[in-house]
């Protein structure tokens, strides 16, 4: 009985004991419901959110440029369709057995091969590698009947920059490529919106556009598994391609200057005189902006970089040229605004002009005798214009020659590579040579020799703005948003001209009428430079001035010999300048032509702007026609 | 008295079967058939490999349960030192020959399954110390040799346990254990004196921690410090419980399980992924469902003659009721990560089978309640 009893006690112990547990086993399930209580009532909405993010992943594609289509709507910068190849490796069974198959079909080198193998180590398996870029038609009709013996491959078509036009336009819009680390992080949109395999504008208007050109990404949506594998589409966000830019340079126009430039190295600009639109601006040669999109091979490139006429400067931008004769006019005007000279001065020419013991040459060996404005300008005779800037001095000439636009930059901030020239006077001198200015250096400066250096652009908008009568004007080369016809245009600046001092860059009317009329003479004139380049009809008819700019000072002996351009080596042939406007009668369109080392400008250059100037005209009518503008944002 | 033992001796299997104790039984169906749902789902909604075993296993220690009830208690009393020293046996050839895997040597291999000695350590120490405790005189419970033998019969398994490394399993190991020494009626004021000791002593042991038990202590601390490694688990847990919300994602629509962003969503995240997809009223209910459970043992255990049952019962549930507690409060991040799975639930033979034949001596002790043990 004692076993008993004590066994009751222990029982008794053990349900005492037991109830505090039980008690104490309450507690903790209730504190355990309370902690999901918080957890999934209470912070629902946090996690429901952690779980999304955790899930779902975005995907950027690569944005689709906008379009750049010149004055009449031709796309020269759009979009392709392209067919690329893929690789997903982890749906590959036999990657080499793959990669053998793929180099007999698309003739992939042993190169190709080892970067593709590379990018496959580096990649997780379910990214695709792209095996090539651009596939031919016929390639990727191939791809895709083997198909069924290809598995993990993956044909994709996609959208690449296109350029219709290839070389005519490089000079202008650039290229656009494959973009190195440090260019994406220079451009913040681009930075948020790069992803690889995008291409960015690499030089000129597709650089500078780039944030109106890039579009936005579109965006595809996957649920993802914690391994980053996408396991389905939730939704696709289209994106919106980027702003169309409608630029003002005509592409037939353009064309004619690629054709007439071929084989040469030059420049060609032409520009409305009022609106100050660039109607065509071409640098010869040129190279194929295709060529980078896919990346250029070392051959190509090797034969771009090594051409001895240098196809990858911008002439009309940054080719700086002594503008040779081509200066005169404003020679001129600079005279007779300061009423250094009038329209009977008269100096004689004896074919040199002696000068503190120094020979000045007159391109004319027997001289022109006493020569005028009138008939110093038609033969452009050195002589005068030695007497005249001698008279007037460089930084009278100086003031004239800036307001006119040299020595600055013509399009600004739209092209990085544009260089701004230069037009010296003395002060120039003194504080970048250190010496004082020497008064034959008036005298080249004065026949457009010597430190002065300008680009073709310049001489173009120095023209321009010679043949609108005197008349500042911005050139621009993409269409801005003023919904005007060019007729229209033109009587808006007008009414702005009478208006706006500003803008008025003479100080008597009269001037610039003469100067006009002697450039006049030396087109349509007998015994002018460009005599025979002239065209009579008055509907076509032009006024321009040759230049022949010396790359090389002629030493006494070869001006004895005066050798025939082709018996001077090619690198130290003279270049050929003309600057021109038409027609006479109503002026609407001002050029500048440079041929390099073409030997003189009545020969190499003005004969050029004959060819052109008929097409220019005749497109005015179009030109004028053509208002249906929309809103660009720029 | 003679005769009432006798009687007891001579119960049918009629009797035996009627006497079973169909709540808890009804209970561990609807647990099993629960269990197999979320295994469905954790295979992704087909029925893969942890289902078809799940189920295989189910369909093996279900009916070993039974089989284990129908042996009367008196010899499961018998035979309670026996199968503590089989398991301790166990536990010396894991530790020599067991199978290794990633970093730990617990298991050994016996055709159906891995078996893992520790988890059967969690009853067998329940059994030892209830016949223990049932044949300790009331008056020596608090002398000094019983209390150390205790702590050594409680420490040697826990010595195989904690070099294999398993930390989890020694808590609940060593915990089973206290509670049939509270149980039993050793004084408040050891448990209070030990618990102070063990709180001075801490910084000591967690010095003798490994560094990635450590790892998971800090990380408890700050899941956010690391939240792509060790804190990710934590994280990861708490954000598919907390997007359950009331009534859960759906079945077979936890995003968190499904795209693999749960560690260990078979075996002790397996309440994770139920808690995801059955949310706040899906939890509580399984919270009632494993409280039935409990409170069937704790009625079992009250209602037992001798005090072995009433302890074995006691103890075993108070075991059931820690495992659910270290479980769930680890994956709510209440507590630092310790394997341990959740009863039935979680994938894995071992704890399945300890527990089957938990609940089978429980069973036992229903069928036969009225058996005084000498």
């Amino acid at each position: 009985m004692i076993k008993s009893n004590s066994g009751i006690r222990k029982t008794d112990v053990i349900n005492r004991r037991m109830f505090i547990i039980g008690a104490a086993k309450i507690v903790v399930f209730v504190g355990i419901i309370a902690r999901l209580f918080s957890l999934q009532i209470n912070e629902n909405k946090k996690y429901l959110t952690l779980s999304d993010k955790n899930r779902i992943r975005e995907w950027k594609l690569p944005p689709t440029r906008g379009n750049i289509v010149d004055y009449f709507g031709n796309t020269i910068a759009g979009n392709l369709k392209v067919y690329q190849l893929h690789i997903i490796p982890e749906q590959v069974e036999n990657f080499n057995y793959l990669l053998l198959r793929l180099k007999n079909l698309l003739d992939l080198s042993e190169k190709k091969i080892a970067k593709i193998n590379k990018l496959k180590s580096k990649l997780k398996p379910w990214d695709s590698i792209i095996v090539s870029e651009n596939l031919t038609w016929s390639q990727f009709v191939k791809i895709n009947n083997y198909l069924y013996d290809l598995v993990g491959v993956k044909p994709v078509m996609t959208i690449s920059r296109n350029y219709p036009f290839k070389e005519m336009y490089t000079h202008v819009l650039g290229y656009v490529s494959q973009p190195n680390e440090q260019e994406i992080l220079a451009n913040e949109t681009v930075q948020e919106r790069f992803v690889p395999g995008m291409k960015i504008g690499k030089l000129g208007l597709e650089k500078r556009l780039e944030n109106y050109l890039i579009g936005t990404n579109a965006i595809q949506r996957y649920e993802v598994n914690a391994y980053g594998k996408r396991i389905n589409q939730l939704e696709h966000q289209k994106g919106e391609q980027g702003s169309k830019i409608r630029l003002t340079v005509d592409t037939k126009v353009q064309k004619a200057c690629a054709e007439l430039l071929k084989d040469k190295a030059g420049s060609i600009s032409v520009m409305d005189v009022f609106t100050g639109d660039i109607i065509a601006m071409y640098s010869s040669p040129s190279y194929d902006p295709n060529l980078f999109l896919f990346g250029i091979s070392q051959d190509e490139w090797q034969l771009i970089r090594n051409n001895p006429l240098k196809p990858l400067i911008n002439k009309t931008l940054s080719g700086l040229y002594s503008p040779g004769s081509t200066i005169k006019p404003i020679v001129a005007l600079s005279a007779l605004e300061n009423n250094v000279i009038d329209t009977k001065f008269k100096v004689k020419c004896t074919g040199k002009m002696e000068l503190y013991g120094q020979t000045f040459h007159c391109w004319k060996e027997k001289g022109h005798g006493w020569v005028s404005l009138k008939n110093a300008m038609k033969q452009s005779c050195d002589t005068y214009f030695y007497e005249v800037s001698r008279l007037l001095g460089v930084d009278r000439l100086n003031i004239t020659a800036e307001k006119f636009g040299l020595g600055k930059k013509v399009l600004g901030e739209y092209f990085e590579n544009e260089k701004k020239g230069l037009f010296p006077n003395t002060k120039w001198k003194k504080n970048n040579l250190g010496r004082g200015w020497v008064l034959g250096e008036t005298l080249i400066t004065g026949i457009g020799q010597g430190y002065i250096q300008s680009t073709p652009l310049q001489l173009c908008m120095m023209t321009a703005q010679i043949a609108n009568g005197g008349y500042k004007i911005k050139p621009k080369i993409i269409v801005d948003n003023r919904p005007l016809s060019l007729e229209e245009a033109k009587k808006s600046m007008q009414d702005e001209q009478l208006h706006d001092s500003d803008k008025k860059l003479f100080k008597n009317k009269k001037n610039i009428k003469i100067v006009q009329e002697a450039i006049f003479s030396s087109t349509n004139e007998r015994f002018g430079t460009s005599y025979r380049s002239r065209i009579d009809n008055p509907k076509y008819q032009f006024a321009g001035k040759t230049g022949t700019a010396q790359v090389k000072r002629i030493s006494k002996r070869e001006r004895e010999l005066d050798l025939e351009l082709e018996q001077i080596p090619y690198k130290d042939r003279d270049h050929a300048l003309y600057v021109a406007y038409g027609p006479y009668i109503n002026p609407r369109y001002a050029l500048s032509i440079i041929v390099e080392h073409g030997g003189s400008g009545s020969k190499a250059a003005a004969p050029i702007a004959k060819k052109l100037f008929k097409l220019i005209i005749d497109r005015h009518e179009l030109r004028n026609k053509q208002s249906n503008f929309e809103e660009i944002s720029i | 008295m003679y005769q009432k033992d006798r009687l007891n001796n001579e119960i049918t299997i009629f009797q035996k079967i009627k006497n079973l104790d169909y709540t808890l039984i009804v209970s561990v169906i609807l647990l099993s058939i629960v269990s197999l749902f979320v295994m469905y789902s954790t295979d992704g909604g087909e029925i893969l490999f942890h289902t078809k075993n799940h189920f295989i296993k189910l369909a093996v220690f279900f009916p070993l349960m039974i089989i284990v009830a129908f042996f009367n208690i008196k010899f499961w009393h018998n035979l309670s030192y026996i199968i503590y020293l089989i398991v301790i046996l166990l536990l010396i050839w894991v530790s020599f020959f067991g199978i290794k895997s990633s970093g730990s040597q617990r298991w050994m291999d016996v055709y159906l399954f891995v078996l893992q000695p520790s988890e059967l350590m969690k009853v067998a120490i329940i059994l030892c110390l209830a016949k223990y405790y049932h044949r300790l005189k009331i008056e020596n419970v608090n002398s000094f040799t019983s209390i150390i033998f205790v702590l050594s019969i409680i420490s040697i398994p826990i010595i195989f346990v904690i070099s294999q490394p398993d930390l989890g399993t020694s808590i609940l190991i060593a915990l089973s254990g206290l509670i049939i020494l509270w149980l039993g009626g050793v004084k408040v004021k050891y448990f209070i004196y030990s618990f102070i000791t063990f709180l001075i002593s801490l910084p000591f042991i967690i010095s003798f921690l490994k560094p990635y038990q450590k790892l998971r202590i800090l990380t408890f601390l700050d899941p956010d410090r690391d939240p792509l490694g060790a804190g990710y688990q934590i994280i990861q847990s708490k954000i598919a419980i907390g997007s359950g919300g009331l009534d859960g994602k759906g079945f077979l629509k936890g995003t968190q399980s499904y795209l693999d962003f749960l560690p260990e969503k078979h075996t002790d995240f397996i309440f994770t992924l139920f808690s995801e997809e059955f949310g706040f009223i899906g939890s509580v209910g399984l919270l009632i469902l494993y409280s039935i459970i409990i409170f069937r043992i704790v009625r079992i255990g009250s209602i037992s003659r001798s005090n072995f049952a009433r302890l074995f019962c006691f103890g075993y549930a108070f075991a059931i009721f820690i495992y659910i507690f270290v479980n769930l409060s680890m994956v709510l991040g209440l507590l630092p990560i310790v394997g341990s799975p959740l009863p039935i639930m979680s994938y894995g033979g071992s704890s399945m089978l300890a527990t089957m034949i938990g609940f089978g001596i429980v069973l036992s002790a229903k069928i036969n309640h009225k058996q005084i043990i000498a």
